[in-house]
């Protein structure tokens, strides 16, 4: 990933000194601090740069139709997803958003993370159906255009994998490694309330037990007052139709709820008086406790924040000014505060909150900062509307212990060491 | 007795719905009836006490040919893991520093395991498998968990009426657990 690119040397010198200098320390392709920057800029020789013309100004660049589905610049390739090297098998496996490699609280589509059960299905959406039955009045099949012919709604929420990451060593390297397994978009569908209401509630419903069209069959049960609450059935994602690895044509949206839930694929919706006790709410997504007792329907994802940069695999290449800026998000509400300590925890201070602050999305919060070039441990912890605060690891681990494996939303501090280098002060 | 009452009930819905046309109107009128003979074609839900369990029967001795052959590669020749989960033992291990969740130490009910087994296994091959084959392959993995004799042959019954040891340890969400006082300073 640090291979210089082997294009027009002088126009990628200044990103390729960049990329060799983050191969020299070990770290990730991003560099940060204007210090730095202005450095490196004074540091270099070419032709491209001031005084001269550089080069693309020479000549007309590529013309239109050269990309009938824009793609991010060449220089851009090594911003992918994390995906695991090392696993046994990629059939049922997860791959990571790189979060400290992203601006603003909207995640690319094409950088969504993912998880599949039974790897990702090719569904043809002329052939794929709704059923909709139980504990209903009058059970219904719906075609991906009738769905379509609901009235829409959009909504920009964060979906996250409950578990993002678990409580046992090691710790990762990066925010990615951390707490990848999340992202957040503008969702477009129908409101499943809508949907549910076509076919008439009998009494007696509980729960609506939602099954995908993957290899998996995928099957978790949803609370009916989720269901006729904020939940959405989802077929379009930042403005275009889903991705196939985000359950293309049809998906359920449990706006705070534990990703698993969030069934891809949809294909069906079972209105039942209880849930049905699949192997994904009783083997999986349950939490084991230190007496061997095991929680159970621990659907929200609780307030949560990391700071992506600067941050695990980054490096700071001058004192002086750095901004601290990060991410902060609660399946309970709005993020109310996010709370920042460059000082290995001992005080505290408020960071300012990008707008607009919206109900279980992302929210960016910044920090103007002055590193004075010692060595630091930094964090942040948020509160959301509830009152909530994100706990400490240790707080963590003193209740749940180390066996939990989900929900896993403690502070993962920073160090930064006297040359700059940021690594994971928990590892 | 649930899974018996449940082909009548689906029945009952199906003919109430056939002759109370008066029942509330669709508010939008999106989408087209599914009848009772699309619904099973789709319904594999089993849920805990067995309901929606299909008939047929299958036993240990033929639960060991069909995993040795489907699932064995994967999860071991006895279930002990390998690219796959592990499927056998772990008893006694859960609150110790090293839980090994398996089907014998940690699921809760046993119709689950039919469940997951028809709707997605073998990975390379979910709903390839016979009733019959799942039952089969079900009453081994619970053989080989010290929950079945060799000689138990298992049906909707039978599977529903097994409790599995685990079965109790299982409570509700009680978070928020824990309070983070929020010093800012001092701290």
């Amino acid at each position: 990933m640090t291979e210089p690119i082997k294009i027009d040397q002088a126009a990628t010198s200044r990103r390729r000194f960049l990329r060799e200098g983050g191969a020299l320390l070990g770290g990730t392709v991003i560099a940060s601090g204007l210090a730095g920057g202005e450095a490196l800029a004074a540091s270099e020789s070419s032709d491209n740069l001031p005084p001269n013309v550089p080069e693309w100004m020479k000549t007309p660049g590529d013309p239109m139709g050269s990309q009938p589905y824009g793609t991010p610049s060449r220089f851009e390739k090594d911003v992918i997803k994390n995906i695991p090297k090392d696993l046994p098998q990629y059939l049922s496996a997860s791959g990571r958003t790189p979060l400290q490699d992203l601006d603003g609280i909207i995640t690319p589509n094409g950088l969504f993370y993912e998880r599949h059960h039974g790897g990702v299905p090719t569904i043809d959406p002329a052939e794929h159906r709704l059923m909709l039955h139980g504990l209903v009045d009058k059970p219904l099949i719906f075609t991906m255009d009738e769905i379509r012919r609901f009235p829409s709604e959009s909504h920009i929420y964060f979906l996250e994998c409950s578990g993002n990451p678990d409580y046992e060593k090691p710790y990762g390297k990066t925010a990615s490694d951390l707490v990848g397994l999340l992202s957040c978009a503008e969702w477009t569908g129908v409101s499943l309330r809508l949907v549910l209401q076509e076919a008439g509630l009998k009494a007696g419903a509980k729960c609506v037990v939602a099954e995908g069209a993957d290899a998996a069959a995928l099957t978790r049960s949803v609370p009916i007052e989720k269901c006729l609450d904020d939940a959405m059935l989802v077929y379009s994602q930042n403005g275009e139709r889903l991705r196939p690895q985000q359950g293309y044509p049809l998906r359920l949206l449990l706006p705070g709820f534990e990703g698993n839930m969030n069934v891809k694929w949809l294909r069906r919706l079972r209105v039942a008086a209880e849930p049905t006790y699949s192997r994904e709410e009783t083997s999986k997504y349950t939490d084991l406790m230190p007496d061997g007792s095991a929680r159970e329907f621990t659907f929200y994802m609780e307030a949560k924040s990391i700071i992506t940069r600067p941050s695990g695999g980054q490096r700071l290449i001058a004192p002086g000014f750095q901004e601290i800026s990060g991410i902060a998000w609660s399946g309970r509400g709005k993020i109310k505060r996010v709370d920042v300590s460059v000082d290995d925890g001992r005080s505290w201070q408020s960071a300012e909150l990008q707008e607009p602050v919206l109900m279980r999305a992302l929210t960016r919060f910044r920090l103007p900062w002055r590193w004075d070039g010692r060595p630091a441990v930094i964090q942040s912890r948020a509160i959301d509307e509830t009152g909530y605060v994100q706990p400490t690891l240790a707080e963590l681990l003193a209740v749940r212990g180390e066996n939990y494996y989900y929900h896993n939303n403690a502070i993962w501090p920073w160090r930064i060491a006297a040359d700059g280098e940021v690594t994971n002060a928990h590892a | 007795m649930h899974m018996r009452k449940l082909p009548i009930a689906a029945f009952a819905v199906f003919v109430l719905a056939c002759v109370a046309p008066a029942q509330a109107q669709s508010p939008y009128g999106i989408g087209r009836s599914a009848t009772p003979a699309e619904i099973a074609g789709w319904n594999i839900d089993i849920d805990r006490y067995g309901n929606n369990l299909p008939p047929g029967t299958g036993s240990v001795v033929h639960g060991r040919e069909v995993f040795d052959q489907h699932c064995a590669p994967c999860h071991g020749a006895k279930g002990e893991g390998g690219i796959g989960e592990r499927l056998v033992g772990g008893q006694g291990t859960l609150a110790t520093a090293r839980p090994v969740k398996t089907v014998g130490s940690y699921w809760p009910y046993a119709p689950t395991l039919f469940d997951y087994i028809r709707r997605a296994m073998p990975q390379n091959a979910p709903q390839s498998l016979s009733n019959e084959d799942v039952y089969a392959v079900s009453a081994y993995i619970l053989y080989l968990n010290d929950l079945l004799s060799a000689e138990a042959i298992l049906g909707a019954k039978s599977l529903s009426a097994i409790k599995m040891p685990n079965r109790n340890m299982f409570v509700g969400d009680a978070r928020p657990d824990v309070n983070n006082p929020a010093c800012m300073a001092n701290c």
